[in-house]
Order: structure tokens, then sequence, then C-alpha cells
């Protein structure tokens, strides 16, 4: 029988198809990995109900252990508890700062995520805290598009939910 | 334990209304007035349309007959739909997408709020996840409900008039079926009855911020509960339906 940790080591490396400077698991998709006998059974969560990646990330999980010799592998689509933007690791928030998106601020209670202007946002490539958002809604679900005053460079900022 | 047949209809409702929904707002990509506006309505219109689907998925397993959630969206006629008249109505101009969208966020945040404390587990979940787009959605809307309604003198009357055309489909979200007293009872389906007047105070105190009017007196039409709807949907199914009726066996 493998190791579930061992599985959830090899499946560390699947990046999102959308944002492939992080891992399924650093943002929080990858759930649960359960080993019965033979069976695997991988649990997976939705970013947004209709985040298009979930397809690609099911062929990813299911073709990356075929090739690891498992083939009884199931993934399960599971909605609760509903995913939310504070399980993405610090370490993978510094990732998508570096690639150009500003991460998620940490509390999804802060009221300033409901009017829009979160309180620390500031531009992944200049550090300046003079942004302006744009519009509520980015090039993915999860992103809201903002630009920056100082260096004048648009940006996404992954927004908290 | 509820009745099947009573919870598989009532959870097609939710899904049928995010769908066809869904379908309206997908009409503006690329049409939208800017690209911006392009991108927040078929953002909008995917959160809707993967609502539906997972409530699709889980009415198929409700139902027990071997269907899919594709049977489901793509294999009924409109007379075997049960979305709110209101999620049918065309997008026309700007204003009347927006206030579709805002008289329908308003009901969704209220129906998920309540829906996610469900005794139905699935049902909780999906509307937990749900009420978190739902919120964001209404965000959108009252903003824009808020700025045409108060703006130009040409942005106020258009406004105005999608109110006045919109309005008669509002009472028909609230209908009730027999059944849903049980589902009710059993903790499993909202009272739609009791969350109205909440619905009714919360958009009329944004209509009356954004200088708007609520149509006095008016007639309101209903039907949607029995899958009655106007011709609205037949056209809006052709076009959903056809590739897939076309080529049944068609993968992606």
């Amino acid at each position: 029988m493998v190791d579930p940790l061992e599985i959830k080591r090899i499946l560390s490396v699947i990046p999102d198809p959308e944002i492939p400077v992080i891992s399924i698991e650093e943002l929080g998709i990858l759930r649960d990995v359960r080993v019965e006998g033979e069976q695997i059974t991988i649990d997976i969560t939705p970013t947004y109900s209709g985040c298009p990646a979930m397809k690609v990330i099911e062929q990813d999980i299911v073709s990356l252990l075929h090739e690891k010799g498992m083939d009884k592998v199931k993934v399960n689509l599971i909605y609760s508890p509903a995913w939310t933007t504070d399980w993405i690791t610090e370490g993978a928030k510094e990732k998508l700062r570096k690639y150009g998106i500003a991460p998620p601020e940490k509390s999804t209670v802060d009221k300033g995520t409901l009017t829009g202007k979160p309180k620390n946002l500031s531009c992944p490539r200049c550090g300046s805290k003079h942004v302006e958002m744009v519009s509520q809604f980015g090039s993915t679900a999860c992103k809201a598009l903002y630009k920056c005053l100082d260096c004048k460079e648009p940006f996404d900022y992954f927004k908290c939910i | 334990m509820a009745n099947k047949a009573a919870l598989f209809n009532y959870i097609l409702r939710l899904a049928d209304t995010n769908l066809v929904l869904g379908h309206r707002l997908s009409e503006w990509s690329g049409h939208a007035p800017y690209l911006e506006e392009d991108i927040a309505l078929t953002n909008i219109a995917l959160d809707l349309i993967g609502q539906a689907n997972s409530l699709l998925i889980y009415a198929a397993k409700v139902e027990g007959k071997g269907r899919t959630e594709d049977d489901l969206a793509y294999m009924r006629n409109e007379r075997e739909y049960y979305n709110s008249l209101l999620s049918e109505q065309p997008n026309g101009d700007f204003a009347q997408t927006i206030v579709r969208q805002f008289l329908s966020d308003n009901f969704d945040v209220l129906l998920y709020e309540s829906l996610s404390k469900s005794t139905d587990e699935t049902l909780a979940a999906l509307a937990a996840k749900g009420l978190k787009e739902a919120t964001y959605h209404l965000r959108h809307s009252r903003a824009w409900v808020e700025r045409l309604g108060d703006g130009t003198e040409e942005s106020h009357n258009r406004t105005q008039n999608a109110l006045n055309q919109l309005w008669r489909f509002t009472a028909d979200m609230f209908a009730m079926n027999p059944d849903d007293k049980d589902l009710v009872k059993a903790g499993i389906a909202t009272d739609l009855e009791k969350m109205q007047p909440t619905w009714l105070k919360n958009v009329e105190q944004i209509f009356v911020k954004a200088n708007l009017t609520i149509p006095a007196n008016a007639w309101q039409q209903s039907g949607s509960r029995e899958a009655k709807h106007s011709e609205l949907l037949g056209f809006l199914l052709a076009e959903m339906q056809h590739l897939h009726r076309t080529y049944p066996e068609a993968k992606w």
C-alpha cells in the first residue's frame, strides 16, 4: 500500500494550469489523499464554481499517478468547506508577487475587501501602495484588475474570498 | 425524508435559473460597452454556469435515473425548464442587463445565506460557495444601478425604463410549490415568502439612493413553477442546445 503522504508529495509538483508558478497544493485546491488497498482517492475543491481549470487539474492528477504505476485513481470534486484565499500558503503568496500578481491579503473578513479597497495592497512591481482598481473582474475568475498610479503598470490582484 | 421528486424539482429550479441567466450574460461576450465590462459580465456568467453545473450533477444524483448533468441541461425542452421568468428576459440595453442582474443578485445573496444552513449537506455546501460569488456579483450590479440611475438623463431614463419592464417578473422568483412546504419543514428549502420582504427592503434602499422608482401596482406575471415560460426561453434553449443535440456523442 502506498503512503498517502508520498502521493501528496508526488502531486505537489502539479502546477495550477492558469497560474503555473504555484502548485495546486500551495493554492489549497488539493484537499485530501486517501488510500485503500489499490484504490487511491483524491479530493480537490474549486476556487470558483465555474473554474474551467478543474477538468485539467483532474486529468493532470490521474496521468501523473498513472506514470508512477498507480492505476486505480479516483478524483472527487468537493465543495465543503468552501475554498478560501486564506488557504494559499505564505510561500506561494511570495511566488505570486514575483510573478506579477498581487497576492490576497490575509483575512477574508477585512472590510476593505468588500469595498474593493484592500488596505495593504501594493503594486507587485514597484511596491507602491498608490494603486487603483480598474475592474472587479480580471483575467480569471479569481482575480481583479488594478493599476499602479506610480509606475503606471496594470496588474492582477488575487481577490480575497 | 422529504419527497425525492420534490427535492429533484427544487434543485432543478435553482440550477435552471443560474444556467439560463448565465447563458444570457454570455451573450454579451464580445459585445459589452468596453473591455473590462465584457470580462466582468462573462466572469459572472461563468460563475452562474458553474453553480448550475454543480446543482445539475446533484439533481441527476437525486433523480437516480442515470441521467447526467449534460442530459439535464441539453435534452430538456422549455416546458421542462423551471428557471425564473426574470432570468430569461433578454439583455436589452446595458441598463436592462444591469437591473435584471441587480434584482437577481439580491435574491441569490439572501437565498444562499439561508440555504447555506440547509439540512441537506450538498445544498448547504453549494450555497456557501455560491454566496461568496453572489456577494461579489451584487457589489458590481449595485454599483452600476447607482451610477446609471443617478447619472445622466439618458442613463436614468434607460434604467428606470428597465425597472418598469422587469418589475412584473419579480414576484415569480418567490413563488412556491405545494411540495415546498414539506421541504421547508424539513429544513432543506428556503421559505421564499418569508424572504420576500427583506429582498424588497434591500432593493428599495438602493433604488431610492439611485433616484429610481419601483412601479406602483404593477401586474405580476407568474408561471415558472409550472414550467410555463415566454417564447424567449425556446429561442435561448435552441441556441444553447443546438450543438449537443446535433452531435450527441461529441466529447471535448
